[in-house]
């Protein structure tokens, strides 16, 4: 079922959590909503879920599931899933009541014969794989699987959409990895839409279709992952995606001047900041003829994929952050202290006010 | 925000049935009281209030709830300290004795006094062959009242020490504090508004307690007469407006309970509010 | 208990005071909690079994005990709902007067047992502001069991508040929210997923509320009209009998008051513990 939001505002007392907003989000597909903190991200899935309400406006907001108007409809006959963030599991029920609760709650005519009740909780148990623990009570069980028994309960109710407030927020990195893959896989074999909510960019573009991005209470850009990583639409968004670099300094005749530092560039002359991905930071013995920028490794952390090495440097406000592949760092022979040149491969600008990104490629190797 | 029972209907009417009971049943009474007690003008209430035999009764009753204070205060902070910064076996053992004045039947509570510190009882006798009267005479409300009064402090202490553990000790004795310092510099000025309110608590119940004093009491006008067994002898003498006057007075120190408590609680709240 | 404190003061405790916080708690326990109930023992070791059944089950007490527990019963139940009613209101509804009614709650702790009840004695009094009324449509309060129910309602009503209203305040938004996303209508949440979490504080609530209607004196005696048989109630009976000078008797009735107060008070406590445990895990 597709969900339509159109002039979607709210303000709580004085302060505006939400600026209007319009989102479309087709059948079938798994939406991330994903900001910092205050964002308003939250607020927009408690929304559309109906646990808050839109402003009244002078041109009302309107909310669809598919061709239904659910603008006005109370949050119990939306026919929503909702997954909470600390998952509000019945503390006082069992795994199997807490599944069973929304269809033993359905009016006499609609709801289903014990039987069926019983058949349908343990099929979504052993969705969850958590058959064997149907007569535990959440206390007794992990983050991980009180997570699971929040998403069997909210499914159980066959939801025409299903919301995720902050789904993986309070688990171990680990549980959260593997939860995050079943989710997709869940998303995938069963076909629903759903909206979730994160802080974590990297869990809103691995898991997403299409990611929303937000900052104050405003979309700053909606795209799949691939394309808002490599054309990110403000320096908002750049900056949220990931780890950035700053490079300011002055243009004249080509060359961007820092301190000792200098670095050719193609853009006319006038005050200039550049943003750099610690990727796109290559790390040489020498200067090129395109770019002399001297600095010093502080430190380096050989964890992961990649080596992570921080530079310092007289004419840097702030350290950068470099990866460098394994054998590159063996290469190198990299070490603290050592005095190195950065060559950058990619750079990205934005203009204040200017929407359209302006990202080049530096003519070095 | 929308949660069960917002819808506006069921709001007003549970506010409206709420409001109303508690204004029959307890604000009425309250201000029965002060309707009463100056009912007949201020004159009466305070010809009254200045009676030779009220003023003893004020005074007793002062005097008692000056020395059950401090007794209540170190017994309190003594067993706080001593089950929220250790543990040991019969720990819980203790944290229960200590509600037993609350099940207790205050009546029952004068009596058990009576027959151990009487004439007749075991100590009571003993004492008696040296002339010693505690029973009858103001130890022995001083006594009662101790006994009824004992749990406060330590009851408005032990969740709050819990809840804030012992690390801000620890570090004070891991940095040289001794055990005096540790406890004056450290934890009184955490404890302080809740010892300030179980000293409220204990003074409030300490003037107004009536079924275990008038046990051991003998009330004796002008000598062993609290305020509320002198209110009890008025009202029996069908001198309402005098055991109303007596009864104003009361409810005002209440009065003043229940100012502090909310003081205080605000005083949290607001506290809360900018950590 | 001396030789235990000694044992381990100084040794593995980083805090100081043991010592001397154990030995003043237990010496105020010992003096003045548990020696005086000796004392009650004593008085009571004088009567044979024989005596002691014949007092503690002859007419005029047993009816006392009927009057004191039918309306100390009947005052807990009406509390129970009045009392839920109440920490409802104060914890999920802002409205004008809010703290005032909030601070009303403890009027019944902070009011003297004794004004309490003059005070309900003369308002529900043919004359009063609302016995006056009641009795003109035909229902007597004072001087009847009704009176006595009252006066014990009264000064328990905090204890159903004060239990429930921290918990309610305890329960997260999302408790409800969950359940209305399920499709709960309010009467069914609030049965379901509602109550279920109320039930060990009001329980207690209603315990303690009906633990200290057993044992109230001074609220009660000046609206009960005190007749034998029908309103006199076994606190009533006790002081009777004290002022009788018959001290045998009086002992072995308070035996009774104080032996089931000490048992409902212990039987709350475990009930009550039990309840936490199965809410707050317990890792089988």
């Amino acid at each position: 079922m597709s969900i339509r939001l159109h002039n979607i505002a709210k303000h709580f007392g004085g302060t505006r959590a939400l600026e209007p907003i319009d989102l479309d989000i087709h059948e079938g597909e798994l939406v991330g909503l994903l900001g910092p903190s205050g964002s308003g991200k939250t607020t927009l899935l408690r929304i559309i879920a109906g646990l808050e309400t839109a402003d009244r406006t002078p041109t009302p907001g309107k909310i669809l599931f598919g061709d239904r108007d659910v603008s006005h409809i109370h949050v119990r006959d939306r026919r929503i899933g909702f997954v909470f963030q600390n998952y509000a599991l019945f503390r006082h029920m069992s795994v199997y009541d807490n599944v069973a609760f929304g269809l033993t709650v359905m009016p006499r005519g609609q709801r289903p014969s014990r039987q069926d009740i019983r058949a349908k909780v343990y099929r979504l148990l052993e969705m969850v794989k958590l058959e064997a623990f149907a007569n535990r009570y959440p206390a007794q069980l992990s983050g991980g699987q009180q997570q699971r028994v929040s998403l069997a309960r909210a499914l159980a109710v066959e939801p025409d959409v299903l919301l995720l407030d902050e789904p993986f927020g309070a688990l171990d990195a680990k549980v959260r990895q593997d939860l995050r893959r079943w989710l997709r896989h869940l998303h995938d074999e069963l076909n629903f839409t759903s909206v979730f909510v994160t802080h974590d960019q990297e869990e809103a573009l691995e898991l997403s279709d299409r990611v929303v991005v937000m900052s104050n209470g405003r979309i700053e850009q909606i795209d799949t992952p691939e394309t808002l990583y490599r054309a990110p639409q403000n320096r908002f968004v750049f900056e949220f995606l990931g780890d950035v670099n700053h490079l300011e300094g002055k243009v004249q005749n080509g060359t961007l001047t820092c301190g000792d530092a200098h670095v050719a560039v193609d853009l006319p002359d006038g005050d200039e900041e550049l943003l750099l991905r610690p990727h796109e930071i290559r790390l040489a013995e020498q200067p090129s003829a395109d770019s002399h920028l001297p600095v010093t490794i502080t430190a380096i952390s050989p964890v992961g994929a990649e080596v992570r090495v921080e530079l310092e440097a007289d004419w840097l406000a702030r350290p950068w952050l470099a990866t460098v592949r394994h054998a590159d760092f063996n290469r190198l022979a990299l070490k603290r202290g050592q005095r190195l040149y950065a060559h950058p491969r990619h750079w990205h600008r934005f203009k204040e006010d200017v929407a359209v990104p302006d990202t080049s490629p530096v003519g070095v190797t | 925000m929308q949660r069960i029972g917002d819808a506006p209907l069921v709001r007003r009417l549970l506010i409206a049935t709420a409001v109303g009971l508690s204004g029959l049943f307890l604000l009425l009474p309250l201000v029965a009281i002060f309707a009463q007690a100056f009912s007949q003008g201020v004159g009466v209430f305070w010809t009254n209030v200045s009676d030779v035999y009220t003023l003893h009764a004020i005074g007793l009753t002062l005097v008692i709830a000056l020395l059950t204070i401090p007794v209540c205060l170190v017994f309190g902070v003594a067993l706080a300290w001593l089950v929220t910064r250790f543990s040991f076996p019969g720990r819980r053992l203790l944290q229960t004795l200590i509600d037993i004045p609350f099940a207790v039947s205050p009546v029952v509570a004068g009596l058990v006094y009576l027959l151990l510190y009487g004439r007749n009882g075991w100590i009571g006798g003993w004492l008696d062959s040296y002339d010693i009267q505690l029973m009858f005479a103001w130890p022995g409300i001083l006594m009662v009242t101790i006994f009824v009064t004992c749990p406060f402090v330590a009851r408005e202490l032990i969740p709050l020490m819990q809840a804030q553990g012992s690390r801000e000790e620890e570090a004070a004795v891991v940095l040289g504090a001794s055990g005096w310092t540790t406890f004056r510099r450290v934890t009184l000025p955490n404890i302080r508004w809740a010892l300030l309110y179980g000293i409220i608590l204990t003074n409030a119940r300490a003037v107004g307690e009536f079924g275990a004093v008038s046990v051991v009491s003998g009330a004796i006008r002008g000598q062993t007469n609290t305020l509320p067994l002198h209110l009890e002898q008025l009202y029996q003498d069908y001198n309402a407006v005098g055991a109303f006057a007596c009864a104003a007075l009361l409810a005002f120190i209440a009065l003043l309970t229940l100012a502090a408590k909310a003081g205080l609680e605000w005083r949290a709240a607001r506290r809360e509010a900018f950590s | 208990m001396s030789h235990f404190a000694l044992r381990h003061s100084g040794s593995a405790r980083v805090l100081p005071g043991f010592g001397l916080s154990m030995g003043i708690s237990v010496l105020f326990i010992s003096l003045v909690l548990l020696l005086p109930i000796t004392g009650l023992f004593g008085q009571l070791a004088g009567l044979s079994l024989a005596e002691y059944w014949a007092i503690i089950t002859e007419g005029r007490v047993v009816a006392s005990y009927m009057v004191t527990i039918g309306a100390a019963a009947v005052a807990a139940l009406v509390n129970a709902v009045f009392g839920l009613l109440l920490a409802w209101v104060l914890v999920r509804y802002d409205f004008p007067g809010k703290r005032l009614l909030d601070a009303l709650m403890d009027l019944p702790f902070a009011l003297p047992t004794a004004v309490a009840g003059i005070t309900l004695a003369t308002l529900y009094s043919g004359s009063g502001w609302m016995g006056g009324w009641l009795e003109a449509i035909g229902f007597n309060v004072a001087y009847t069991w009704v009176g006595i129910a009252l006066a014990m309602a009264f000064t328990s009503i905090p204890f159903v508040v004060r239990t429930v209203q921290p918990v309610l305040e305890d329960m997260p938004a999302e408790v409800d929210e969950a359940a209305m996303t399920l499709g709960a209508t309010d009467g069914v949440g609030f049965r379901r997923v509602i109550m279920p979490h109320l039930w060990p504080a009001l329980v207690t609530g209603t315990g303690l509320a009906f633990v200290r209607s057993l044992g109230e004196f001074g609220a009660i005696i000046f609206i009960a009209g005190n007749m034998p048989y029908e309103t006199e109630i076994t606190a009533l009976m006790i002081f009777v009998k004290l002022q009788e000078y018959d001290y045998a008797g009086a002992s072995a009735i308070a035996s009774v008051v104080l032996f089931v107060s000490l048992a409902l008070l212990l039987a709350i406590n475990i009930w009550q513990g039990r309840f936490v445990r199965r809410l707050h895990g317990g890792n089988a």
